[in-house]
């Protein structure tokens, strides 16, 4: 099954099979700015695909901005003023990315509020989730991953066929399940809301994040299973084995830091999914987050805030992948000087 | 002492002996899934909007096999009504995307020049935007519906397809047979489409399959916050989305339903992808 795993791997959606420039590399400041002029250029260009996207419309651009809207003549001027309609498409690009990089996003026509003054407000709970979420994928991926690499057999295949099932329920499907079981069943958790805050909000919090990392929980452990079944075959494991230490060091100093790579490799991936699918997870639960400002800007066609709202998700994507580059040299020094690829 | 050889046997029995029970049994799974679908018109036993208010949220009887939602429609041939729409979004997201990814992985993969960097770039970049995100933006742009959603997706699946040719694709590259073809004269695109392309099927049509169950959950996802199909045409996800006050008033089968055969199709889905990459994966991962 590790041949499976691997597949599974490397490409589950938004895993991206990146290539590592082996040649590169060797100076750690050769590697960080190569990194990070990845970076800029690669938010550059997504930076014109989310604003050049609106061109895809065809017809008036202000009609397309007020849909659903009385076009009245003031209304249109107005916005055909405030996003400079009337002046060629690169100037109105290079204001859009000036205005993004001092802060200022636009307005929002359904609030009529400034664009990053919404976002702002709705950060904190999206935040919450979110890390939430990530606690749960990472206590009981890496649990699961372990307990199914250190218990051969029965255990394995059980873990094993549990994850499969789980990683195969989509977040709003186990939204509704958790829901049926612990809200509407037993009455543990509420099924709304956000809560008051401190306890209250982990306690409201506790089945959207559930829901929203079951995904990434099947997926954290597949690989750290077959990450850590990899390095238990190694020499080192069987040299520490046998020098007698217990078997609870062996797997935390030998097996588990070396299993690492490939579970922070796929942290990038994660943090996008979890971002994208909270816009499912928040709306089911009812809390005011970035991802229920997404599906209610489409549901108003307040096209300005789902433009600013994909343009953050594609940057915290690009952000954390990079990131996770920079910081994998740190735990495996072969990365950086291109003598393991993983 | 003899020496017995025991050759792969030829056709479609080499694949039977190769399947596992248990991609036997998701293979059963899923082509009675499409069957009940494909076929809901004959075979469904209700209108699957005909409203009964007299009958509403009954549980599963003779008449009803698997009962009936909170306006009392039949649920049994809402699903395989309902079917027909969440299968057919998936399936013209897989083909659209595997086509469009093998050609451009092909050519990717071929040219050794500035082309083939500047398409892997290309890629590098579209994994940025996460298909149900890239759904989202085309809903925001064209309007809700199914036809934003599968256009977006089938772009944002492009690159899963693409990098895995283009990967394939250099490594057949160097490959004798290739080499013979070359040095014999052989034109490019014969080589390439004929030779090569049949290669890359196997493993690409593995991928493809791993995508169509990503690819139906999402749907049902889009559909199930309201912005993908729209009532009173009947999807998997819409019927979880309508049966949410059933199923916080305690009724649960409405929602169970939809649930189960999502779950079902996407598992069935994963394992025959899985059981396929496993079979002809492994000289490559």
């Amino acid at each position: 099954m590790t041949a499976t795993d691997q597949v599974q791997a490397t490409t589950a959606p938004g895993t991206p099979t990146r290539q590592r420039d082996k040649r590169s590399a060797v100076q750690p400041a050769v590697y960080i700015v190569k990194k990070l002029l990845a970076l800029v250029l690669t938010l550059f260009v997504a930076s014109l695909a989310v604003f050049f996207s609106r061109f895809l419309v065809p017809g008036d651009p202000a009609r397309f901005l007020l849909r659903g809207r009385s076009p009245k003549p003031e209304a249109l001027e107005e916005i055909t003023r405030q996003f400079g309609l009337d002046k060629p498409a690169w100037e109105q690009y290079l204001n859009w990315l000036g205005g993004i990089l001092q802060g200022d996003w636009g307005r929002s026509l359904t609030y009529r509020q400034d664009v990053s003054d919404v976002l702002l407000g709705r950060l904190p709970t999206t935040l919450q989730l979110v890390a939430l979420a990530a606690v749960f994928i990472t206590v009981l991926g890496l649990f699961a991953g372990i307990a199914a690499s250190l218990n051969k057999g029965f255990g394995d295949r059980f873990i094993l066929i549990t994850l499969t099932a789980a990683g195969a329920v989509p977040p709003f499907v186990a939204a509704i399940a958790l829901v049926a079981l612990f809200s509407v069943g037993l009455g543990w958790f509420p099924s709304f809301g956000s809560g008051d805050g401190g306890w209250d909000r982990i306690w409201h919090l506790t089945l959207p994040a559930l829901a929203l990392g079951i995904t990434y929980i099947a997926m954290v452990a597949r690989v750290t299973r077959s990450s850590m079944n990899e390095q238990l075959l190694r020499e080192h494991v069987e040299v520490a084995t046998s020098r007698g230490l217990t078997r609870g060091s062996v797997v935390a100093r030998h097996v588990l830091r070396n299993a690492l790579g490939p579970i922070l490799t796929v942290s990038g991936v994660l943090v996008a999914g979890l971002l994208v699918s909270s816009a499912i997870i928040e709306r089911t639960f009812g809390l005011s987050g970035i991802g229920q400002l997404l599906v209610q800007s489409i549901d108003r066609l307040d096209f300005g805030v789902v433009q600013a709202i994909v343009m953050v998700v594609v940057a915290a994507f690009v952000l954390v992948n990079t990131v996770v580059d920079l910081i994998q040299p740190l735990i495996d020094p072969r990365i950086a000087a291109g003598t393991e690829s993983r | 002492m003899t020496l017995a050889i025991r050759l792969p046997q030829a056709g479609l029995r080499r694949y039977g002996s190769l399947l596992s029970p248990m991609a036997w049994g998701a293979l059963a799974v899923a082509a009675a899934v499409v069957l009940l679908s494909l076929f809901a018109p004959v075979l469904a036993p209700y209108d699957p909007d005909y409203v009964d208010l007299n009958n509403v949220l009954a549980g599963p009887s003779g008449q009803h096999l698997l009962g009936t939602d909170a306006l009392g429609r039949d649920l049994l041939s809402r699903l395989m009504h309902g079917g027909r729409t969440s299968l057919l979004g998936p399936t013209v997201v897989v083909i659209g995307s595997t086509v469009l990814g093998l050609l451009l992985g092909l050519v990717a993969g071929w040219s050794e020049g500035w082309l083939g960097k500047v398409l892997g770039r290309l890629f590098d970049l579209l994994f940025a935007f996460p298909a149900l995100l890239m759904a989202m933006l085309a809903i925001a742009l064209f309007g809700k519906g199914l036809l934003a959603p599968i256009l977006a997706m089938t772009i944002a699946y492009v690159p899963y397809v693409a990098r895995l040719a283009q990967s394939l694709v250099v490594a057949e590259r160097g490959r004798p047979y290739v080499q013979a073809y070359r040095v014999l004269g052989f034109r490019t695109p014969w080589v390439v489409l004929g030779r090569v392309l049949p290669n890359l099927i196997p493993t690409v049509g593995a991928q493809s399959t791993l995508n169509f169950g990503y690819v139906l959950a999402d749907l049902a996802a889009l559909s199930f916050i309201g912005l993908g199909v729209q009532p009173p045409t009947s999807d998997w996800g819409a019927m979880i989305e309508e049966s949410r006050g059933a199923l916080l008033g305690g009724y649960i089968l409405p929602a169970f339903w939809p649930a189960l055969v999502v779950v079902l199709v996407v598992v069935a889905v994963n394992v025959i992808g899985e059981e396929l990459s496993d079979r002809i994966g492994g000289k490559l991962s």
